[in-house]
């Protein structure tokens, strides 16, 4: 490199954008092959994590269909549920009776949102509430993973009247549930997120629960 | 032009090394080392980028003028980075749910860059990916010994979920050192980065001195010893 001997057709303007843009075509056509030999296998992927965390909120014994193939997709009011404008429910069925609904809502905490699924029973009541991707601090906001803390797991079987509505905060907020040290807005984004996701329950309670008492209805779409 | 490869491993772990000498790459070392484990997890990740970017840089040495050098070694670097966050999701899933958050991160790691430019545009690509090797070694230290700190000060753990980096086997690492501890929260937010850091600095400056006074020629050959060992 810029030694005195180099060549004279280096010097020249051409050769300078030509190898610049041979760069870039050979780096995005690396990432072109990257991103086709990898698509399937993250989508694949994607898929087992998405049915790895509807199992965690969603217990194999009170259905025994296949959560994935039953899903219907509720158009929300974004000011609801910040962010989302469709939220899919997956029913769980057992002999064709649905008997609990999970579905993805996304918080907002200190880095941006926060996706969590959760499942609810016919009640109302949570059967769990997993985080599923967060962009919150390593070794601070993480703790909402159910693999760095078992704080996630204090959600389980609460409902919106117990504890009663205004006690769905942070501690430090007058509410129930901890903040961690060092971390209170993650906690924080994810109570609130939670308790949006029952008040999204109760709303389409109805509709979800629709023709549920006649087993012969099945599968609807 | 050759450069031993002891010395390529001296300078890599020891007299250039990344954090503690030649103070680059702090953005990373100071936002991820609060437990020990994040900090072996960004270390290897941007030790395998170092390689690699080494590897590719040292290639096309020839063909670069300086001019142009700069934009190409960052178009290397970032397309580099994206395919190994590419297939770390697709085939290493489990490893990329936990080291996900930081792989994007390396792009902004002018170590990468620096070495490329330092290194691997003037040495054969054997040399430049064993310094990728010794440099990331020497940088995933020291960001393992910030974490060990802060973590120890802050939460009363080491390695705190290793065995989710590693693997169960290493479940042995994770280690509770003060049970019930309520946590010191300076050392894990960013001023404990900066305190933990800056004692490390003076630390080795004061280890460098009095190893330069026994020996008044060179910093010390006992060093070569422990490098091979380990490399």
């Amino acid at each position: 490199m810029g030694t005195v001997s180099e060549p004279s057709y280096r010097k020249r303007v051409g050769y300078h954008a030509g190898l610049l843009w041979a760069m870039a075509a050979i780096c995005s056509a690396a990432m072109v092959i990257g991103y086709t030999a990898t698509f399937k296998d993250i989508q694949q992927r994607q898929r087992e994590d998405m049915l790895s965390s509807l199992r965690q909120v969603m217990p194999d014994e009170i259905h025994d269909n296949d959560l994935l193939a039953d899903k219907v997709d509720i158009p929300v009011d974004s000011a609801v549920i910040a962010g989302n404008t469709l939220i899919r429910v997956y029913r769980a069925r057992k002999q064709h009776v649905a008997t609990g609904f999970a579905y993805q809502i996304t918080g907002f905490g200190y880095a941006g949102p926060i996706e969590i699924m959760m499942g609810v029973d016919v009640n109302g009541k949570i059967l769990g509430v997993r985080v599923i991707a967060h962009a919150e601090t390593p070794g601070l906001g993480d703790k909402i993973e159910v693999k760095k803390s078992h704080w996630i797991e204090a959600f389980k079987g609460l409902l919106l009247g117990a504890p009663p509505v205004e006690k769905w905060l942070v501690k430090k907020d007058g509410g129930q549930f901890d903040q961690f040290t060092g971390a209170t807005i993650t906690p924080r984004g994810v109570v609130k997120a939670v308790k949006q996701g029952l008040e999204f329950f109760q709303q389409h309670k109805q509709s979800l629960l629709q023709g549920n008492t006649a087993p012969a209805a099945g599968k609807s779409s | 032009m050759s450069i031993k490869f002891s010395q390529i491993a001296r300078d890599g772990f020891w007299n250039n090394n990344v954090v503690l000498s030649q103070t680059l790459a702090l953005c990373p070392t100071l936002a991820v080392t609060s437990t020990a484990t994040n900090g072996l997890g960004m270390g290897l990740a941007t030790t395998a980028v170092l390689i690699l970017s080494g590897m590719m840089v040292s290639l096309v040495r020839d063909l670069i003028t300086s001019e142009v050098r700069i934009p190409v070694f960052v178009l290397l670097i970032a397309a580099i980075v994206t395919i190994v966050d590419l297939s770390m999701n697709a085939w290493l899933h489990e490893l990329h749910k936990v080291l996900g958050l930081f792989i994007p991160l390396i792009v902004t790691n002018c170590a990468i860059l620096g070495r490329a430019e330092s290194f691997a545009s003037r040495h054969p690509v054997r040399h430049s990916m064993f310094d990728g090797l010794m440099m990331g070694f020497g940088f995933t230290v020291s960001l393992v010994v910030v974490g060990l700190v802060r973590e120890a000060l802050g939460s009363g753990t080491l390695f705190a979920s290793a065995s989710l980096l590693l693997g169960d086997s290493f479940h042995f690492l994770e280690l509770t050192i003060i049970p019930e501890y309520r946590g010191f929260l300076l050392m894990i937010l960013p001023p404990g980065g900066f305190l933990v850091l800056g004692f490390l600095l003076a630390g080795k400056r004061l280890l460098d001195r009095k190893l330069a006074a026994t020996d008044n020629k060179t910093i010390p050959v006992e060093f070569s010893g422990t490098d091979q060992a380990t490399a």
